[in-house]
Formats: structure tokens, C-alpha cells, sequence
């Protein structure tokens, strides 16, 4: 089901504000993964503000669809999507990184309202998701279960020990999504450790696959909508994506993986998404 | 420019500019180019382990295995079976706790030669929180036979270890921080040796047993406690986790009747476990206390903040020395009757 004009402009300036949010953080924590968290927010802010049932005023609403970011060090955009959606107030992101916070660059589902399960060691998110899928299946409950994976994340074997087990046990209330930047730490996803034949490699491992434009609120929506749909096996969305999405001067860059500006950057930075933003309207 | 320093000895002015890690892999390259056997193997953390400088200079005997630390490891061993001597960097907790099988069983187990140097230590990345911190690796490293492992003050002794570290037989683990720390030493030649503690000042009233980034703290707390208290404080730089230096320890319990250890690191099965261990084999009665993180998953924060909070800066250390001063011990000369 396509958006109507009305959704795709609320997400939009969703991903917008989050975008500025990003920015925000970043300075106030004194540096983060600011290229990793850039690169998902169109994914997240899909998710939260069209897809997800959940309730920012009762976070622990039994019946509420669950979300792993595997790729736990996109706390830097995972974090505004959280406060944007209302778990909490976005002022409270000033203390990010600083002595006793509830926020650091990896998110505490303790500590942080609105976070299902806690991530940032590489790997973990996927086995989580389909725990939680098969406990839904299990009792019988209708939420979904999704889940954000790094590309280069899926260097990690757990990763496929997930993914097998998935379609083994024919789980199809999970959803996950990778977020194919094509970039890691070291360098470029194919240079540093290959991945590709990469789709392929899913179907091998029983997964129906979509490939996507990771910064399409339309696909990404149609392709979650698809993946809710699909009976036979679990499906796995890859999102094609740009690390550093919305900064000219981060884009596409492994540089900024993780960095920290100063106000002159940051200022270039938001100049940059505005510009986007503007461009989009 | 911290990567063009050359040369074969390291000074406090090279070890100010540059991180343990930048200096352990400068020290790495110069041993590749001496002995043409060593490899280096890294896990997408090329650049922050510092590794990557090994790589740079010598691509061929260099493995970036992507982000798989359990195969990183296990394919360490193979090459060691296979007659190389691999060098192994990723951060502390996915070595001990990702990899902590293929460490044990395929590198311990099989006692090859197999040297691993662990960055992010400890809380030394405080604001990434529990999933980077490693306050388990020392209790975890430990309990593994055949290993040796390490933790070296600052980035001087890092350089000693990892030069060390090549002639010592089997696996050995080195632990180094996020690599920001300030370093203790001036020089290198001060006489590291693996196993044996370092001596950094004299005393007789308490002895601080400190490793890594407390031992810089220790000797600093050490000298304001002599100026305001007169406490002739022992300060023992214990690099060397295990194997330990007994008789050092031995020394401290009938020489200074009091020890109080401080580490980055769990109080359960670090620095601190091992002095306990000796202690009360010794049968010797001493006011004891071991300082690190508590049984809980840290706080976030910068690590100066933390470990001010943990009681492992100068200030903490003043503190606690000053409450295990005011413990009892049982008094008895006579030590030739106990056990
Ligand atoms: C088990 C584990 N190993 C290493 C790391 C360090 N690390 C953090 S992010 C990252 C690269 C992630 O790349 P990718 O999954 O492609 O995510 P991106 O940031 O590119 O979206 C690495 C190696 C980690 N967090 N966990």
C-alpha cells in the first residue's frame, strides 16, 4: 500500500528533525558513530512513525511489536528516533556519553525507555529477534519482531547461525532488515570481507529476499508490508543505504564511521540536510 | 607525526604523542621486520587497534578477517600450527568473551605460540558502555592454562611486553587501555621482565599493588601520602597478572603487614583475586583490600570520570589507603608457629 502524500510528508520531516537531531548529539557526546546512525534513520523513522505498534506512553505494552537494532552503535540515530516518537524527553540527549547517563554510544534497554533489547556487540541482534519471534509464535501473539542488521555485520558467524535457524523453524513474524551502506571500519564491505553474492547468500540460507532503496519511505514500506504478507519463509529486506546519508561531506565516506565535529562542521552539516530537506519539498 | 617515528627505543616524548596501541604498532613493525615469521590478524579494527600499521607495511603477512573475531582466532591458531607467529588485536571483550572458546581451546589448549594484544581494556572506552567495556577479560585470561598475560602500565611498558612477549613460549595476552592514558615511564630500560613485579618506591607502612593505568595513580598517591600522612607506601607495579611474582607479594605481607591492590577490572578475578589467592596461602595475617569495579556492570562516562568514581585515580587511592590504614591485622611476631 503506497503512502498517501500526508504520510510520506510526516516522515519526511521526521527524518529531517532526526537528521538535525543526529547532528545535535553528536556534538553534545563529544563524538559518535554519526555516518553509521545517518545511514538508518529512513529505515527507523518508517518503522516508528508508519509501521511499528508500539506505545511511547506504556513502552511495555505486551502486545507491542519489538525492534533490535543489531547494529547497536547506531545509538546516535536510534536514540532521537526514540525521543522524536515520545519515550523521552529529547533534551535528556545532552548527557550523552557523560558520567552516570542513561545514554551511551551503545543503547542500555535498562536505562533507555523504548529499547526492547541491548546491542552493540556485532552479531547478537538477529538471535535475539528470533528468539523473540519464536516466543511470540509460541504464545500464540501477533507482534512482529524486527530487526536492523550492519552489512558488515554480517561477517559475524551468528549471524548465519540465526538466519538458518530462522528458516528452519519457518519464522515468518520476523522481520529483518540489513542496512547495506556497503561500508564497515577498515574500509569498503567487499574490500575489507567480501559479502556479496550477497542476496544470494540469504536464499541459500532459506530467506526470501527484497532489495531496496534503504532511503525510500515508499519501499521500505511496501517491502515490510510484503514481508508481513509472506507465509512460506522469513524475508530479509536489504536496504540499500549510504552511510552518512543527509551530510554531502560524510556520504559514502568511511571516515565518518565515527567522528566528532566542531561547530564549523557541525554548521556545514546542517546546512547540508536542510538543503535535502528543502530539495524534497 | 606520530607514524614516522622510527627507531628501535621509546621515550616518554614519543609515548606522550602516541597511544599504547600507536606504540605497540610501531614496536610490532619493527619485529616484522626482523623476523619475517610474524603475521598480524585484525577484525575490522585495523585502524583503532593500531595493527593496521603492521598491515600497512607488510599487506601480505597481514589478515583483516572482517568482523569475526571467533574466526580471526581460530585461524591465528592455524597459522601458528602451520609455523608463523601470529600477532592478534581486537578489543578486549571480543577477545576474551567473543572469541573466549577458539582462545582457550584452539590457542591454549594446543599451547601455541600465539600473541594477543587486547586494546579498550577495562572501562578505558567508558562511554560505549557494557558491550565494549572488558572488566571480565583479566579473571577470564587467567583461568586459562598456558596463558600469560599482562597489563602493561602505559605505553612504554607496552613496547617492553610486546617486544617480550615474541621469546616467551605460548600464548600470551596483553591488555592495553583506549590509549589516552598518561603514561608512568620515561624510558624503557628500567628492567621489565615477564613475571616480575616492579618495585616504582620503597615503604613499609602498606603496599600498593597496582596495574595498567592505576599504576601512574599509585605512584602519584604514594607521594602525597608521604608528604601529608608520612606513609612510607610500597608501590608494586604488577604488570605481569600471571604468571605472578610470589615473593614480591610474599615480601609486601611480612614487610608491610598491609596491601591494597587497584586495577581496571572486575574485583572479582583480577589483579586483586590473584594477590588475595597468595596471601591467604601464606597463612600470614594482613589487612587486605582489592579496589576495582564493583560485581556490577560500570557506568557510562568518560574514564576519568569513572575511575574517579571507582576510587582508581589519585584521589581514590588516597582514600582507600587511608581506610586499610585504619584496619587491624593480628598482631604476631611470631609467624614461625603458623601454617
Ligand atoms: C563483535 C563486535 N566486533 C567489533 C565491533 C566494533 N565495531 C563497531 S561498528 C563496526 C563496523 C560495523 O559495520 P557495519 O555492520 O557495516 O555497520 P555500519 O556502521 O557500516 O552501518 C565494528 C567492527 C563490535 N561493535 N562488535
Amino acid at each position: 500500500m503506497a503512502l498517501t502524500q500526508t504520510e510520506l510528508r510526516t516522515l519526511e520531516q521526521m527524518a529531517w528533525q532526526v537528521r538535525r537531531d543526529i547532528i545535535d548529539v553528536t556534538v553534545w557526546a563529544g563524538g559518535a558513530h554519526i555516518g553509521s546512525g545517518l545511514s538508518m534513520v529512513d529505515i527507523l523513522v518508517t518503522l516508528y512513525f508508519h509501521i511499528l505498534n508500539v506505545d511511547p506512553a506504556n513502552p511495555d505494552k505486551p502486545d507491542r511489536d519489538r525492534m533490535v537494532v543489531s547494529k547497536g552503535h547506531g545509538g546516535v540515530g536510534y536514540a532521537p528516533v526514540l525521543a522524536r516518537k515520545g519515550y523521552f524527553d529529547f533534551e535528556t540527549l545532552k548527557t550523552f556519553n557523560q558520567f552516570n547517563s542513561p545514554f551511551g554510544m551503545h543503547l542500555d534497554g535498562r536505562k533507555v525507555r523504548g529499547v526492547d533489547v541491548s546491542t552493540g556487540s556485532l552479531g547478537h541482534g538477529l538471535s535475539m529477534a528470533l528468539g523473540l519471534a519464536l516466543g511470540a509464535r509460541l504464545r500464540n501473539e501477533s507482534w512482529y519482531t524486527y530487526c536492523l542488521l550492519g552489512d558488515g555485520e554480517c561477517n559475524e558467524g551468528s549471524v548465519w547461525e540465526a538466519a538458518m535457524a530462522a528458516a528452519h523453524f519457518k519464522v515468518t513474524n520476523l522481520v529483518t532488515i540489513v542496512d547495506r551502506n556497503r561500508l564497515m571500519i577498515d574500509g569498503g564491505t567487499e574490500e575489507v570481507m567480501g559479502v556479496e553474492p550477497f542476496a544470494d547468500k540469504w536464499k541459500a540460507f532459506g530467506f526470501i529476499t527484497k532489495e531496496i532503496d534503504g532511503h525510500d519511505f515508499n519501499q521500505i514500506c511496501q517491502a515490510v508490508t510484503e514481508a508481513h504478507a509472506e507465509e512460506r519463509a522469513p524475508v530479509l529486506i536489504i536496504a540499500n543505504t549510504k552511510k552518512g546519508s543527509g551530510v554531502d561531506y560524510m556520504e559514502d565516506n568511511v571516515k565518518w564511521h565515527y567522528g566528532s565535529m566542531d561547530s564549523t562542521l557541525a554548521d556545514q552539516a546542517r546546512a547540508s540536510v536542510d538543503k535535502r530537506f528543502n530539495r524534497v519539498n | 607525526m606520530a607514524e614516522e617515528v622510527t627507531g628501535t627505543t621509546w621515550t616518554v616524548y614519543d609515548a606522550n604523542s602516541m597511544t599504547q596501541a600507536e606504540i605497540y604498532g610501531h614496536v610490532l613493525c619493527e619485529l616484522g621486520e626482523e623476523n619475517p615469521d610474524i603475521v598480524g590478524l585484525s577484525a575490522d579494527l585495523a585502524k583503532s587497534t593500531k595493527i593496521g600499521l603492521f598491515g600497512d607495511r607488510f599487506p601480505e603477512r597481514f589478515f583483516n578477517v572482517g568482523i569475526a573475531e571467533q574466526n580471526m582466532f581460530g585461524v591465528a591458531a592455524g597459522l601458528a600450527k602451520a609455523g608463523l607467529l601470529p600477532f592478534v588485536s581486537t578489543m578486549a571483550a571480543f577477545t576474551s568473551m567473543r572469541a573466549c572458546e577458539q582462545v582457550r581451546t584452539d590457542i591454549c589448549y594446543q599451547n601455541l605460540d600465539c600473541k594477543i594484544i587486547a586494546t579498550h581494556g577495562g572501562i578505558s572506552f567508558g562511554t560505549a558502555g557494557s558491550t565494549h567495556n572488558a572488566t571480565e577479560d583479566l579473571a577470564i585470561m587467567r583461568a586459562m592454562p598456558n596463558m600469560t598475560v599482562i597489563v602493561p602500565a602505559d605505553g612504554i611498558e607496552t613496547a617492553n611486553a610486546v617486544r617480550a612477549c615474541v621469546d616467551h613460549p605460548g600464548p600470551v595476552y596483553i591488555r592495553v587501555g583506549r590509549g589516552f592514558e598518561p603514561t608512568y615511564y620515561e624510558t624503557e630500560d628500567y628492567g621489565f621482565e615477564i613475571g616480575k613485579a616492579v618495585e616504582l618506591s620503597p615503604g613499609t607502612d602498606i603496599t600498593i599493588i597496582a596495574c595498567g593505568v592505576t599504576v601512574l595513580q599509585a605512584a602519584e598517591a604514594a607521594r602525597v601520602l608521604k608528604a601529608e600522612d608520612g606513609l612510607s607506601v610500597r608501590v608494586l607495579n604488577l604488570h605481569t597478572i600471571k604468571p605472578l611474582d610470589e615473593a614480591a607479594i610474599l615480601r609486601a605481607v611480612t614487610e608491610t603487614r598491609r596491601i591494597i591492590t587497584f586495577e581496571d577490572h572486575s574485583v572479582i578475578g583480577g589483579l586483586g583475586t590473584a594477590v588475595a589467592d597468595v596471601i591467604a596461602a601464606s597463612g600470614k595475617g594482613c589487612a587486605f583490600e582489592k579496589v576495582g569495579i564493583p560485581d556490577e556492570f560500570s557506568l557510562v562516562g568518560y574514564p576519568e570520570d569513572l575511575y574517579a568514581h571507582y576510587k582508581l585515580d589519585t584521589n581514590g587511592i588516597i582514600d582507600r589507603v587511608r581506610a586499610v590504614m585504619g584496619k587491624d591485622f593480628e598482631e604476631d611476631e611470631n609467624w614461625d608457629d603458623e601454617v
